[in-house]
C-alpha cells in the first residue's frame, strides 16, 4: 500500500471516528446547552449550541424544587453497594464456573440465560410482595437487594469470561513454584482479574445508578427516593416538561458516572494490557 | 491490587455505616395520632408550593391527623399505583386523573366515596364533573381541576389577516375554522399546528362538539364502537387541513404540545390547539413583545362541548382512615383553596363557587375564555369503557396517525376503529 493510500485510509478512519464521537456526544452536549439556557431561548425556533444569555437559574430552580442532593446520596449508596456486593458474590462463583466444568456450573449458566428472558414488569409485583414480607419495602436495603439480584446474572457472565481469559498455565506455574491455592489466587489470578472485576462492578453500578422502575415502586417516602425517580418530578402530564431544570438536574445526574469512568478507565486499560502481555 | 482491596473495604465500611440509617419507617398510629399519606402529582413549582402550603395549613389546624406530602409523577403514576395497590402499600389519598381511575375502581382498589363525602362538597361540584369519576354507580374520585383544549393564537397574525376573532359566545364552526386556517397559511407559515402525538384523546374529546359519540352502550350494558356522521367532523377537518389544504403543518403531527411552541413563537404556526394549562409555558418561554391570545376551540352541532378528564383525589380502599382522608380532601377543595390550586396549575376548578372567583374571569392570559368554556365540558368519551386502553393503543392510535398523515383514507379508518376495535372491546365484555 502506498504512503498516499495509507494516509487517505487513516484520514477516513479519523473522519469515521469523529462522526461516531459526534453521534455519541450530541445528546450530552445538547443537554449541557439546554441546562444553561434561559426559558425564552428554550422556546426559540432556531436554537443555538451556545446559549446567548447563559444562566445558572435552571440549576438554582432544580435544587430549589427537588431534593437533588439527598436523592444523589441515596443513588450513590444504592449503586455503590449493589456494585460492590454483586462483585463480591459473582467473583468466586465465576471462578468456580470457569475452572470447574460441573453440572452445577452448567445449570448456573442456564440460569443466567433464563434470567435475562424476564422483563422486570413481570417480576415487579411478586418481588414487591416478597420484599414486603421481609419488611424491606421503602428501604434502601431492599432496593440494593433487588439491584444485586438483577445485576448478578450478567455480572457472573462477564466475570466467567474474564476468568477464562486468565491462562490456567499461570496458576499451574505458581503451583510448581510452591505457591499454595490461596496464594495463587491472591497473587496471580486476582491481579490479572482486577480489570474484569472493576469493569463488572462498574456495570453493576451504572445499572443501579440509572435504574428507575424498581426504585419508583419500592421506595415510598421522599427521603428515600433515588435520582432517576426525582428527575421525573420535572415531568408533567401529556409529555409536558420543565425543560430547563430537568436538563440541569439530568446533567448533574450524569456526572458521577462520568467521573467514575474517568478515574477507573486507565486502570481497566492498564490491567487488560498487562494480562495480554502475560498471555 | 492492595490499593483496590483497601478502597473496596473502605467503601464497604462507609456504606454499611450509611445503611444503618436507611431502615423503613412506619406510618403507624402509636401515639393515637393518624398519619395520612397524600401522593400529589403537582409538578410545577407554583403548584407544588401551593399543595405543600395547604398540607402545612392542615397539619397546623389538625394536630391529630397529620398529612404527609409524597411527590408522585404523572409519567409513571399508573404502574406505581398498581404495584402499591397489589402490595397493600398505597398512599391514603391519591391524586390522579379520571381517565386513569377505571381499572383501579373496577379492581376494587379505590374507596367508593359516596357515603363519605360531605354534602357541601358533593353539591359544590356539577354533575358533569362527578360523572367523570363515576364507575358502575360508585364515585371513586373527587374531580377538582380540569382543562379544556383551546386555540392559542398569535395576535399579530390574526389581526393582520382580518379574520373574525371567535369568542365563547360566537365561536368558529369547524368549517369556518378550516377556512380561517387556509387564510392564515402562506409565506412559510401554517394556519395551525396540530400536536397529535396522542391523537386519540384529542380527537375524541373535541369530537363531542360535533356530536361525536363513537362509543355506544347498548341495553345490555355492552359497549360497541360505531362511527356516525358527527364522529367524522373533527378527524375529517384535521385530515383535510394537513393533506388537502396544507394549512396544518404535517411535521407537527408527531409532536407533543410543548414541541410546537418554538414554531409558534417563531411565527411558523398562527395557532396551536393546546390544553389550557400550556399558557404557563407560553408565558415563560415567549420572546419579549410576543402577543398571544386564547380562543375557544371550534364548535359543532353540540356547541362548544368537549371531553375532559379532570384531575381527581381518591382514597385507597385499603386505607384504615378513609373518613379522615375525605376530611382532608374536603379541606383541600374548599372553594378558596380550589382557586389557589387552579391558579397554581393554570387550570379551571370544577367547583361552582371556585369557578365564580373574579380572578378566574380576567381577560389577562386567557382566563376568561377558559372559564367561559367550563359549562361545556363533559366526561371524556370512553374513559369508563373497559378495554379502552387497549383499543386506544393497539387500534385507534396507529389508525388516526396513519389517517392524519394521509396514509389511509376515511373508509380504512372506519374499518379499523369499528371492526378491529369492536373485536378488542368484545374480549373485555364477555
Amino acid at each position: 500500500m502506498s504512503t498516499r493510500t495509507k494516509r487517505s485510509v487513516r484520514a477516513g478512519q479519523y473522519v469515521a471516528l469523529l462522526c461516531y464521537l459526534v453521534f455519541l456526544a450530541f445528546p450530552f452536549l445538547w443537554l449541557i446547552s439546554t441546562a444553561f439556557k434561559p426559558a425564552p431561548e428554550l422556546g426559540s425556533l432556531h436554537p443555538t449550541w451556545i446559549p446567548h444569555h447563559p444562566t445558572l437559574d435552571n440549576f438554582r430552580q432544580a435544587f430549589d424544587e427537588q431534593p437533588l442532593l439527598r436523592a444523589t446520596a441515596n443513588s450513590l449508596i444504592a449503586a455503590l453497594s449493589a456494585g460492590l456486593i454483586a462483585v463480591l458474590i459473582a467473583t468466586p462463583m465465576a471462578y468456580v464456573m470457569a475452572r470447574h466444568r460441573t453440572r452445577l456450573a452448567t445449570a448456573a449458566t442456564g440460569w443466567v440465560v433464563v434470567s435475562q428472558a424476564f422483563p422486570f414488569v413481570l417480576l415487579i409485583i411478586p418481588l414487591f410482595l416478597v420484599l414486603k414480607n421481609l419488611h424491606l419495602i421503602n428501604t434502601l436495603w431492599g432496593l440494593i437487594l433487588v439491584y444485586v439480584v438483577w445485576a448478578l446474572p450478567f455480572a457472573l457472565w462477564m466475570l466467567v469470561g474474564y476468568v477464562r481469559a486468565v491462562p490456567r498455565e499461570l496458576e499451574e506455574a505458581a503451583a510448581v513454584d510452591g505457591a499454595g491455592r490461596l496464594r495463587t489466587l491472591v497473587s496471580v489470578t486476582a491481579p490479572l482479574l482486577a480489570p474484569g472485576i472493576v469493569a463488572t462492578a462498574l456495570f453493576a453500578f451504572i445499572t443501579a445508578w440509572n435504574e428507575f422502575f424498581f426504585a419508583l415502586v419500592l421506595l415510598k417516602t421522599p427521603e428515600k427516593q433515588t435520582l432517576p425517580v426525582v428527575l421525573t418530578h420535572f415531568l408533567g402530564a401529556e409529555g409536558a416538561a420543565d425543560l430547563g431544570p430537568l436538563a440541569a438536574a439530568a446533567f448533574l445526574a450524569t456526572l458521577p458516572s462520568l467521573v467514575l469512568f474517568a478515574v477507573i478507565q486507565r486502570r481497566i486499560t492498564g490491567g487488560m494490557l498487562a494480562g495480554a502481555v502475560k498471555n | 491490587m492492595r490499593a483496590l482491596v483497601r478502597t473496596a473495604a473502605a467503601t464497604a465500611t462507609a456504606l454499611a455505616l450509611l445503611l444503618t440509617g436507611c431502615g423503613g419507617n412506619d406510618d403507624g398510629d402509636a401515639d393515637g395520632k393518624v398519619t395520612l399519606r397524600f401522593q400529589s402529582l403537582a409538578w410545577q413549582k407554583e403548584s407544588v408550593d401551593i399543595n405543600k402550603q395547604l398540607v402545612k395549613e392542615w397539619n397546623a389546624a389538625h394536630p391529630d391527623v397529620r398529612v404527609e406530602y409524597v411527590q408522585g409523577s404523572w409519567d409513571s403514576v399508573h404502574d406505581q399505583l398498581l404495584t402499591s395497590f397489589e402490595g397493600g402499600e398505597a398512599p391514603d389519598i391519591i391524586h390522579d386523573a379520571s381517565d386513569d381511575l377505571a381499572d383501579f375502581a373496577y379492581g376494587g382498589y379505590l374507596a367508593d366515596l359516596r357515603p363519605l363525602l360531605p354534602d357541601a362538597l358533593t353539591d359544590g361540584i356539577p354533575r358533569n364533573s362527578w360523572e367523570t369519576a363515576t364507575f358502575d354507580g360508585g364515585v371513586y374520585g373527587v374531580p377538582f381541576l380540569q382543562e379544556p383544549r383551546v386555540l392559542i393564537a398569535n395576535t399579530k397574525i390574526l389581526k393582520e389577516s382580518g379574520v373574525r376573532i371567535p369568542t365563547a359566545e360566537k365561536p368558529w364552526s369547524w368549517a369556518e375554522f378550516r377556512r380561517v386556517t387556509e387564510e392564515l397559511t402562506g409565506e412559510g407559515r401554517y394556519g395551525v399546528a396540530w400536536p397529535l402525538k396522542e391523537p386519540v384523546s384529542v380527537t375524541l374529546n373535541l369530537g363531542l362538539s360535533a356530536g361525536g359519540e363513537l362509543f355506544h352502550r347498548g341495553a345490555d350494558g355492552k359497549v360497541t364502537v360505531a362511527m356516525g356522521e358527527g364522529d367524522q367532523v373533527v378527524p375529517g377537518t384535521i385530515h383535510d387541513q394537513v393533506n388537502t389544504d396544507h394549512s396544518a403543518a404535517r411535521t407537527a403531527l408527531g409532536m407533543g404540545g410543548g414541541d410546537t411552541l418554538p414554531g409558534f413563537f417563531g411565527g411558523k404556526y398562527a395557532m396551536v390547539p393546546l390544553g389550557f394549562s400550556y399558557r404557563q409555558q407560553v408565558v415563560e418561554q415567549a420572546p419579549k413583545g410576543f402577543e398571544w391570545t386564547v380562543l375557544p376551540a371550534p364548535a359543532g352541532r353540540d356547541g362548544l362541548a368537549q371531553g375532559v378528564s379532570p384531575q381527581t383525589l381518591s382514597v385507597a380502599e385499603d386505607s384504615p382512615h378513609k373518613k379522615e382522608a375525605v376530611r382532608f380532601i374536603d379541606f383541600l377543595l374548599k372553594p378558596a383553596n380550589m382557586v389557589r390550586l387552579a391558579k397554581g396549575d393554570w387550570m379551571l376548578p370544577t367547583g361552582t363557587e371556585a369557578l365564580a372567583d373574579p380572578s378566574l374571569h380576567t381577560a389577562d392570559r386567557g382566563w376568561a375564555t377558559g372559564a367561559a368554556l367550563a359549562g361545556s365540558l363533559r366526561s371524556a368519551p370512553a374513559q369508563s369503557v373497559r378495554g379502552y386502553p387497549e383499543w386506544k393503543d393497539k387500534v385507534a392510535t396507529p389508525a388516526f396517525q396513519e389517517y392524519y398523515s394521509g396514509a389511509i383514507d376515511a373508509a380504512e379508518l372506519r374499518k379499523r376503529l369499528v371492526t378491529d376495535g369492536n373485536r378488542v372491546l368484545a374480549r373485555y365484555q364477555r
